[in-house]
């Protein structure tokens, strides 16, 4: 256990959290501002990454992959919110069920169109070097994960904080009744955050791809774990997301490879503290 | 008059067991492990209001309990049968007292996420615990218990599920029609009305949550020595969102509604599933349609049910 050990670990547990940003960030948005517990989320992940493939094979442009995965999933998203979702209304316990139903169908029909192989998708030869780094080899692709996510929080952030749309998004998570009294198109703006959610999921599915891999069941392996960083950063903060899955995935290297009996028992444990002690979360606001 | 109706049923596939495959006599089995369950969900969500996301939570501790008995001691295998049953209901009952102490203090979606969060911690365990709990792979029980009469008969350990089940039912139904049940509604309907009489509402809803982890013990404790194995995927996400439908898709508040739910969930999932490839479209067509056209579930459909 010498230095290097924690650098490797701790460098490989940024590198998987910025993956749960971009799985999360949607996620906590969602419910943010449509008090939605949205079960598909794991669906659209796992979506993002089969519809890249196709992409993949077809084109072999991994680059091109990445948006059109995002943007299918996108509209996919945005048809369940119109059709489904927004005429359901606000009972947390039909949302879950009536997700999870979703959730199922797409596990089905992915069976059915790219079939229970465990695929991987390959990164582009640009990024699949290591770089050393004070004697550390470094794979470019986490690197390049890490400022995807940084840049995409980034931009997230200020699209939050400094343009219109995102003052009638704020306006909404915090008084969704309030922000129709003034003139917002409250109903807009949730259309437009779970199509940004699906989106963000997809994403992550594409560029997971390359380690965790694509296969049915991998859904509902990464749908618990989102929760657990929106639930441990706070439901609805974007800030929250961030530091929720820095510390999930740095939980997640270290747990497997500290104490290995107890690896999934120290994700989960955090996520019920944080629940009994401040349900808001680490930076939720009350 | 319900009670009879569902005695009947009940009497009727008991006689008509002897008659079918052993598959279907499985499947029957299953029904009645996962109906009571669903029933100690029902007790939470449909009496007390507490949708609970992680019922498996407590399927999984009886299971393991019986499977870790059996198979490190050989325990239970046996006479010793009628000590693990009530060890695994101590246990349900044991880990709800420890995990209510969370659990009960949230509402609403808090108590949904607690409850995932709580299932996921169990579900942790039993999967990395190699040591105790064989990892992955599970557990693989010796053998069904025999004394004078061997369970390791199907039909024979039917039966004896079938006793546990209308015992169940009717220790339950006995719950929801005494005083306490009557405040549970109560709570359900208005928690602030019912703390400004008096009652303590808190406590009320603990001891609910012990009573569903108890009951949630000895389906484990029948779970593991209906299916041979015990392992992780016995506890995962989906079986509890399952049981959650089977109450939902039956009729909240009702108890037999969770009966019904489960005869239509593991019928989807384990006899459609032996015959088309398609089967999950089935499974996930319920979910939506139960949530969009049926509110109250099907018990509803024949008056009765939640109001």
């Amino acid at each position: 256990m010498d230095a290097n050990f924690w650098l490797i670990q701790t460098f490989n547990g940024v590198s998987y959290g910025a993956l749960l940003f971009l799985l999360a960030s949607g996620l906590t948005l969602i419910f943010g501002v449509m008090r939605i517990v949205n079960l598909s989320h794991g669906a659209y992940f796992l979506l993002g990454g089969y519809v890249a493939l196709t992409v993949i094979g077809a084109t072999g442009s991994w680059l091109l992959a990445l948006p059109v995965a995002a943007l299918t999933i996108a509209v996919i998203g945005l048809v369940m919110e119109r059709v489904f979702l927004r005429p359901l209304g606000f009972d947390p316990l039909r949302q879950v069920l009536l997700t999870v139903g979703f959730a199922f169908l797409f596990q089905q029909a992915a069976l059915d169109i790219w079939g229970g192989d465990n695929l991987i998708i390959q990164p582009p030869p640009s990024l699949s070097f290591s770089v050393v780094v004070g004697g550390l080899h470094l794979p470019m692709y986490r690197i390049f994960m890490i400022a995807l996510a940084a840049a995409i929080g980034l931009a997230l952030w200020f699209a939050m904080e400094r343009t219109r749309m995102g003052a009638m998004v704020r306006a909404t998570v915090d008084d969704a009744e309030m922000a129709r009294g003034v003139g917002i198109d409250t109903s807009r703006v949730s259309m437009f955050i779970f199509a940004l959610g699906a989106f963000l999921a997809a994403l992550g599915g594409v560029i997971g791809g390359a380690f965790l891999g694509v296969y049915p069941g991998l859904d509902f392996e990464v749908l618990p774990i989102a929760f657990a960083v929106v639930i441990i950063g706070g439901m609805g903060s974007l800030a929250g997301a961030a530091v929720g899955s820095m510390l999930v995935g740095l939980a997640d290297n270290f747990g497997k490879a500290l104490f290995p009996e107890l690896a999934y028992f120290s994700l989960y444990a955090p996520m019920v503290l944080i629940l009994a002690l401040k349900p808001t979360g680490l930076m939720g606001r009350e | 008059m319900k009670i009879w109706v569902l005695l009947g049923i009940l009497a009727v596939v008991a006689a008509l067991a002897p008659f079918s495959g052993p598959f279907v006599i499985l499947l029957l089995a299953q029904v009645l492990v996962l109906g009571i369950v669903a029933m100690s969900v029902d007790l939470l969500l449909g009496y007390t209001g507490l949708p609970s996301l992680g019922q498996a939570a407590y399927l999984g501790v009886g299971a393991y309990l019986a499977a870790i008995l059996a198979t490190k001691f050989g325990f239970g295998l046996g006479w010793d049968f009628w000590i693990v049953v009530p060890l695994g209901i101590l246990m349900g009952a044991a880990t709800a007292a420890f995990f209510g102490l969370f659990a009960i203090r949230a509402s609403g979606v808090y108590f949904l996420m607690i409850t995932l969060a709580l299932g996921m911690c169990v579900w942790g365990l039993a999967y990395r615990w190699n040591s105790l709990t064989g990892g992955d792979n599970g557990l693989n029980m010796p053998g069904r218990p025999k004394f004078g009469i061997e369970l390791a008969n199907d039909l024979a350990f039917f039966y004896v599920v079938l006793g546990f089940f209308v015992a169940s039912f009717f220790a339950l139904q006995l719950l929801v029609d005494s005083p306490f049940g009557k405040s549970l509604v109560g709570i359900r309907e208005r928690e602030l009305r019912m703390r400004i009489l008096g009652y303590n509402t808190w406590l009320h809803k603990y001891i609910a949550y012990i009573i569903a982890g108890a009951f949630g013990g000895l389906a484990g404790v029948l779970w593991a020595h209906l299916n041979g194995i015990v392992s992780p995927s016995d506890l995962i996400l989906t079986t509890s969102v399952d049981v959650l439908l089977m109450v939902v898709l039956g009729g909240p508040g009702t108890l037999v509604g969770g009966l019904i739910g489960a005869t239509i969930v593991v019928f989807l999932r384990e006899y459609l599933a032996t015959m088309v490839q398609w089967w999950q479209y089935v499974l996930g067509a319920v979910y939506v349609l139960t949530i969009l056209y049926l509110p109250g579930g099907i018990m509803a459909l024949f008056k009765g049910g939640r109001r």
